[in-house]
């Protein structure tokens, strides 16, 4: 058995724990040793249609389906061990990180990445917020800070501070525009 | 107003081109071609003193920016179109910015060090002003109008000259539109005065931001080639290893596998597929030699100490410092250090390299594409007129990270192959391949006078030696190809010399013959380290003369600008004179620090208040909140400004609550974000901004001096709390208690 993702890398201690507000999908994969992987077309429903996606390992995770498959660019990898939160799509409006979700896992679920969230005409709520609040320096987080802002956004309408700040708390950001994204997610929240 | 404007690879990416090729703009082809050159025989010249280098003017008056300098993340990008914008006149949303390619921006130096602005910026505006002028005496000459009866006006598509008695206009596109200017920079044209300025100060929205948001921005990462594949590096698991053997049919069945591509150590699979690739590096067995070169981590401080010393570097020298210690009625010393620490970029480096007809191009996140080209011709020993190397926006750098190794990975396993490939380091390449800031050692020592006046300091750095050059490529140490070696960890013995007039002062760094790990700069390098050392001490010093520390650095500053900014410092933070510590009790403790810089002696100033709680009982540091107050003369984006400030704050109190480089005796162990953890969002301070603008005044940097006033304003608020001194960054809770049982 090959334990598809989440596997820590040598050296490694643990993996950072896991929360609630966040769902990795991870199983252990069957073994496809021996040249038993063949191309497969799986379907996917992604941004509001349907699509297919020819794969020679159906455990490939999401992440790379969407990106390399279809040609999106929102979700990104960061860590490939579900640590920072920068592969972050929705799956049924459920914030996953897809860098650790096997294709395999995600059978009929509808699939939203921040393309789907809206464009640069017609932004998101939160998106346009984020865009107001200049929240971003390099952005190559923002996926994450967004997908996962309006997965909480859609169950919480009016968050405290810190409430944003802890579900939030297990996306990461170098930068440190840790204060911006907070305005942000309570713009978006008044406006919501 | 929100300005939505593409820039240059999405205004290509509109037009197919992006996937096509990175040729010449078309907009430049047609200059070229209207001047009878083909385009793909001539050049575009990126010589420094040209105006073309520069600037170019379309036909529909529109402006094409070419920018030495890269957008590294930090919003330099819509700030030097505010710059163009307001020396020529025209509207914002008509600017496009190409950054950083050899075969069309000029080479204004690696983006760095706080420079983008201060000189890069500077280039480009004189550049402006120099366009500008020449269009005004081409306009008086058309309209037959002296220059001095002409005005431009900024309308909604370009710029206009207007005779002032009226009647006569003519558009810029008119004027130049298509054509080259043909010309020198002038350094005597004249800027506009800053009193006129309408754009530059204006906290203008990034044109970068609403493609970020919605995922129509195209990063490195995005980047891809037709025929591309991907390669992924397969590094020794001891940093000195060597490759003994490997065993290539434990990747036969991976689906789409390409090639193992061995040289020397360097070791890469390329694959048709991104995840064939990485399931390959991942399965690739490999045997290594075995390898332990490095020091123990345990016994680091004893490894620097020990080091062979090269040479000295005295950064100041006044009075006799050892002589007055002698004398000295009381002295005080210590000893800080500050830990190895990673980049730590949230994507990992990631670049694309395509040969074709012996000719190479790369492209890549690097800071400084034209040195990088020259690293890849040395590598590879070709001519660096056969190199070109294309910066994208990527994942931020922060300094030195892994960017420019990736783009020497992508060359290897591309040549190979004989296809583009592209590389994305996996995250613990990043984390355990990146070069590292080095380890930062001072020995401090202090004289006071019967009545308390400082009359020595006596400091003395250990840091690696070298200072210019380039960070080594791992790709080419690795094959054994050609490559420079010295080490390069930014100019880290700046701010070892400090801001204050005491009568006696030596500094001195020991520039050290070797070091653990690859160096290189990590924002603010050394002058992070350094004003920890150096703002800690001052704050002993005042806590022995029993002075409020504020007060303290004011008897000692022969700098009215430095003195205001302290002055609003205190009123932004309110602080009240006291002295520390101050007498709490509980377990929560509460206190606040002060710190001040004046960077590298010669430009910007910060000040700073932290405010913290420790907990006596477990030692865990609260940074809750921080005040700023900066001088970097004049503000082009005071938005992109406060966003850099608050970016330096919470990077920088990360690194000094948390990070670590940890490494056993053969490689780097913190791998992720577990093993490197980083501050997360409960854990932030709020920070409050205060910038002096300076508009007549020259523009200073600002992408790095507020990291460096962020470990010495903790370390004094501990104290001030505590009542002990924290001299080793990070400030782990074990050092925290460690350092109240031994107090």
């Amino acid at each position: 058995m090959r334990p598809v993702a989440c596997r820590p890398s040598p050296g490694v201690k643990s993996p950072m724990r896991w929360h609630r507000g966040w769902h990795p999908v991870v199983r252990m994969a069957p073994p496809t040793e021996g040249g038993l992987a063949m191309p497969t077309a799986i379907p996917l429903h992604v941004n509001g249609r349907a699509t297919r996606v020819t794969v020679d390992d159906p455990e490939i995770p999401l992440l790379y389906a969407l990106r390399d498959n279809l040609g999106l660019h929102g979700p990104r990898f960061g860590c490939g061990l579900g640590q920072c939160g920068s592969c972050t799509v929705h799956l049924d409006g459920r914030a996953v990180r897809s860098c650790v979700t096997p294709l395999s896992a995600v059978g009929k679920k509808k699939i939203v990445t921040l393309e789907g969230l809206g464009t640069p005409d017609k932004p998101h709520p939160v998106q346009k917020a984020f865009i107001a609040e200049q929240a971003a320096q390099c952005g190559y987080c923002i996926n994450g800070m967004i997908m996962q802002a309006a997965a909480f956004l859609a169950s919480n309408k009016n968050p405290s501070d810190g409430q944003i700040k802890q579900a939030l708390a297990y996306n990461l950001c170098r930068c440190g525009t840790h204060l911006r994204i907070v305005r942000a997610v309570k713009r978006a929240a008044a406006g919501v | 107003m929100l300005l939505i404007k593409p820039r240059r690879r999405d205004f290509l990416k509109g037009t197919g081109i992006l996937i096509v090729s990175f040729s010449l703009p078309a907009r430049l082809k047609t200059a070229f071609a209207q001047s009878g050159t083909p385009a793909n025989t001539m050049a575009k010249t990126v010589a420094l003193d040209d105006v073309d280098a520069f600037l170019a003017i379309d036909p529909s008056g529109g402006v094409t920016l070419y920018s030495g300098k890269v957008d590294l993340g930090t919003g330099i990008g819509t700030a030097l179109t505010q710059i163009v914008a307001e020396e020529l006149d025209v509207p914002l949303a008509r600017i496009q910015v190409v950054e950083g390619d050899t075969a069309l921006t000029p080479a204004q130096g690696k983006t760095w060090g706080s420079l983008s602005i201060q000189n890069g910026g500077v280039q480009i505006r004189q550049a402006a002003a120099t366009a500008r002028q020449a269009l005004l005496q081409e306009a008086a000459k058309r309209l037959g109008v002296p220059v001095e009866d002409l005005s431009v006006e900024r309308g909604t598509e370009q710029g206009t000259v207007r005779s002032r008695s009226g009647g006569k206009q003519i558009t810029y596109g008119e004027l130049i539109g298509g054509k080259t200017f043909s010309l020198k920079v002038d350094k005597q044209a004249p800027p506009k005065d800053p009193a006129t300025y309408k754009i530059v100060g204006q906290p203008v929205p990034r044109f970068d931001i609403p493609g970020k948001m919605t995922g129509q921005f195209t990063y490195m990462q995005d980047f891809k080639l037709p025929g591309m594949l991907h390669g992924r590096v397969v590094r020794p698991p001891a940093i000195g290893a060597t490759l003994l053997s490997v065993d290539e049919s434990s990747v036969r069945d991976v689906p789409g596998l390409v090639k193992v591509v061995r040289q020397g150590n360097f070791l890469g699979v390329v694959a048709e597929s991104e995840w064939g690739a990485i399931r390959a590096a991942e399965k690739l067995k490999a045997n290594w030699s075995n390898w332990e070169g490095l020091p123990e981590q345990s016994k680091l401080w004893e490894h620097v100490r020990a080091t062979k010393v090269n040479k000295d570097d005295v950064t100041s020298n006044v009075g006799s410092a050892e002589q007055a210690l002698e004398q000295a009625a009381k002295r005080l010393s210590a000893t800080y250090n500050f830990a190895i620490h990673t980049h730590g970029s949230m994507g990992p480096s990631c670049a694309v390299a395509e040969f074709k007809d012996d000719k190479l191009t790369c492209w890549s996140s690097s800071q400084a594409t034209h040195d990088l080209r020259q690293q890849l011709a040395a590598m590879l020993s070709m001519p660096d007129t056969n190199v070109r190397a294309i910066y994208l926006e990527g994942s931020g750098c922060y300094g030195r990270n892994g960017h420019e190794d990736a783009a020497a990975d992508a060359v290897l396993l591309a040549r190979a192959v004989g296809r583009p490939v592209r590389v994305q380091w996996m995250r613990a390449d990043e984390h355990g391949w990146d070069p590292k800031g080095p380890p930062t050692l001072m020995d401090l020592h202090a004289g006071l006078d019967a009545t308390g006046n400082v009359i020595a300091w006596y400091s003395q750095l250990y840091v690696p030696e070298g200072a210019t050059g380039n960070v080594k490529l791992v790709a080419a140490e690795l094959a054994g190809l050609p490559h420079e070696a010295g080490m390069v960890p930014g100019n880290v013995i700046q701010n070892t010399a400090i801001p204050y007039a005491f009568p006696n002062m030596r500094t001195v760094a020991h520039r050290l013959a070797e070091t653990p790990f690859r160096p290189s700069w990590i924002r603010a390098p050394g002058r992070m380290q350094n004003t920890f050392c150096n703002e800690s001490f001052m704050d002993e010093l005042a806590a022995a003369v029993g002075a409020d520390p504020l007060e303290f650095r004011l008897r000692y500053l022969n700098d009215p600008r430095g003195a205001e900014l302290l002055k609003r410092l205190a009123r932004l933070a309110q602080w009240q004179g006291s002295k520390s510590p101050k007498p709490t009790s509980g377990e929560v403790a509460t206190g606040r620090g002060l710190t001040y810089i004046k960077y590298e002696l010669a430009r910007t100033y910060v000040g700073a208040v932290a405010d913290v709680e420790v907990n006596r009982r477990n030692g865990e540091i609260r940074v809750e909140h921080f005040s700023i107050v900066q001088d970097c003369g004049q503000i082009i984006n005071p938005d992109g400004v406060k966003n850099q400030v608050e970016g330096n704050v919470i990077q920088t109190v990360s690194r000094v609550l948390k990070e670590e480089v940890t490494f056993d005796r053969s490689r780097v162990t913190s791998l992720d974000w577990a093993s490197y953890p980083i501050l997360t969002f409960p854990e932030i301070p709020d920070v409050d901004i205060e910038l002096i603008d300076r508009p007549t005044e020259k523009p200073w940097g600002a992408g790095e001096p507020s990291a460096a006033v962020v470990p010495s304003a903790i370390s004094n608020a501990v104290f001030d709390a505590v009542g002990v001194r924290l001299r080793s960054v990070p400030f782990t809770p074990a050092k925290v208690r460690a350092a109240m049982q031994s107090a």
